[in-house]
């Protein structure tokens, strides 16, 4: 019932490793985590979900908040390896047709 | 009428780390029931959303608090009710603009909250919400192919 963020850096391209669940409680480490990265200009951030195995409207949240930030900065921002489950909150939540969305099989960095 | 279940009631403190608690122990009670995987993730969200309301807006000013989490197992369904009795929010102030997001909305305007209640409505196949003192979030979930036939009975809670 935590979560580790894994951020490595290279030049402008952010890739953030995300593991463990995203709740009320985990949120706002992540917030801090991914807020400073996504004022940076002309960033492009990949945010890694494989190894996330649960989420709810607090975790859509934080990404609807940094994916604002990023574009207002002319940026990227990227989700990848979301799990069917993940991949039907973004769904119904039609965030899927606005936020760039890769699911596991598509989108892996490996 | 009354009808024979099984009845579980947790209290948790009003704090963010516990609402996980609550998720461990219903993927308990909803395999235990019967649920498939599917269906107890979507039970788990809902849950964690009227857990979160609680303690994010019922509780802001107060020290100390507590969420009481109910739950009812019936033979064809889960009834989970989730209540504060903290200050009450305007619920269906926070109703008002819930719903997806919209292609084309502009960026800059997307909201960066509010899916909650939403997410627990379209999850759950019957959703109350009472205002009282606190708020009061009571949700049903009917266990695989048994809603249809729950239509043709007369209903008793």
């Amino acid at each position: 019932m935590n979560i580790t963020v894994d951020v490595n850096e290279l030049n402008t391209d952010f890739i953030v490793k995300l593991k463990g669940e995203i709740d009320a409680y985990t949120a706002p480490k992540l917030r801090e985590s991914l807020f400073p990265i996504s004022e940076r200009d002309n960033v492009k951030i990949t945010i890694d979900l494989t190894e996330v195995s649960y989420m709810d409207s607090t975790g859509l949240g934080v990404f609807v908040g940094a994916f604002k930030s990023v574009r207002a900065h002319n940026g990227e921002f990227t989700l990848v390896g979301l799990s069917e489950r993940l991949r039907r909150l973004f769904d119904i939540t039609g965030l899927a047709d606005i936020i760039d969305i890769k699911s596991g099989t598509e989108g892996g960095l490996e | 009428m009354s009808q024979v279940y099984d009845y579980i009631e947790m209290k948790i403190p009003a704090k963010p780390e516990f609402i996980g608690v609550i998720r461990l122990t219903l993927s308990g009670i909803g395999s235990r029931m019967g649920f498939a995987y599917e269906e107890i993730e979507d039970l788990k969200i809902a849950t964690s959303e009227a857990c979160t309301n609680a303690v994010q807006h019922a509780y802001k000013d107060l020290e100390k608090g507590e969420v009481k989490v109910s739950f009812g197992l019936y033979p064809d369904r889960l009834e989970v009710m989730v209540s504060d009795s903290g200050k009450s929010c305007n619920f269906e102030e926070v109703r008002q603009g819930l719903g997806p997001y919209q292609n084309g909305q502009k960026v800059e305007l997307m909201r960066e909250g509010g899916l909650g209640l939403y997410l627990i409505e379209t999850l759950m196949d019957d959703v109350k919400i009472h205002q009282h003192d606190g708020v009061t979030v009571f949700m049903t979930k009917f266990l695989e192919g048994e809603q249809v036939e729950m239509d043709a009975k007369t209903v008793s809670t």
